[in-house]
């Protein structure tokens, strides 16, 4: 997993490319926790993750929970098998995806 | 039937993704089907990693059998750690909105809805915990 992070005043875009599983999660969800303090729109562009597991869609939720209070977050460029996987889940409901 | 011994460590989690995915590539498993699997074999692997042995450490054996016509997929992991059945744990709430939505007990959750068969037993010492995909529709 890789990520490329674009910081634009207090937007922050964050382009993740490969999985996130629970060996590559630690290093997003640091990434995302010292970020979230000092921004009002998070975007997640999952254009190039090909794989997500219960560890990844846990730090979704968590900033998820986060950014509410503080602005907007999205997740865009979402493939149909990531899609499925955010429909079993019920994270379609509670994320804005698009 | 191929088999794999390994410590139940997340750091061996890609060694043990690619041990399963390359029994199913050569099954002529679908990517959707692959991934699927993966999310399972993950949730199950780390849980072992996470809890079985906790604080220590301890082996963990993964057996993958693709039925000889193709079918279906058993994957069987073997631990000595505390006994634990996953499947006893009450599926989260998928309904609840963000604020109240918990963190956490989605692993299994994606596991039972994306197997078509799961069953766990406790036998000599063991924890046995199988997972079966069909690989034809």
């Amino acid at each position: 997993m890789t990520i490329e992070k674009a910081l634009a005043d207090k937007a922050l875009t964050l382009k993740i490319s490969g999985r996130i599983d629970s060996k590559t999660a630690p290093e997003l969800e640091k990434t995302v926790q010292d970020a979230l303090d000092s921004i009002t729109c998070l975007v997640f562009d999952f254009d190039d993750v090909v794989y997500i597991s219960s560890a990844g869609l846990r730090i979704l939720l968590i900033a998820q929970k986060k950014m509410n209070s503080r602005g907007e977050m999205k997740v865009i460029n979402v493939n149909n098998d990531i899609m499925e996987i955010f429909e079993v889940t019920g994270f379609t409901d509670i994320l804005t995806i698009g | 039937m191929k088999e794999l011994d390994i410590e139940a460590l997340v750091d061996n989690l890609p060694e043990v993704l690619a041990f399963v995915d390359k029994q199913l590539e050569a099954a002529d498993c679908s990517m959707k089907i692959q991934m699927q699997i993966d999310l399972a074999v993950e949730e199950i692997f780390v849980n072992i990693a996470n809890y079985a042995y906790d604080p220590e450490t301890g082996p963990a054996t993964l057996r993958v059998e693709v039925k000889p016509d193709g079918s279906a997929v058993i994957i069987t992991f073997i631990d000595h750690g505390i006994p634990y059945d996953p499947l006893a744990k009450a599926d989260p709430d998928i309904t609840l909105g963000v604020e109240q939505r918990e963190i956490g007990g989605l692993g299994i959750f994606l596991v039972k809805k994306n197997m078509d068969d799961i069953r766990y037993e406790y036998l000599n010492g063991s924890n046995i915990l199988t997972i079966i995909k069909r690989l034809s529709s």
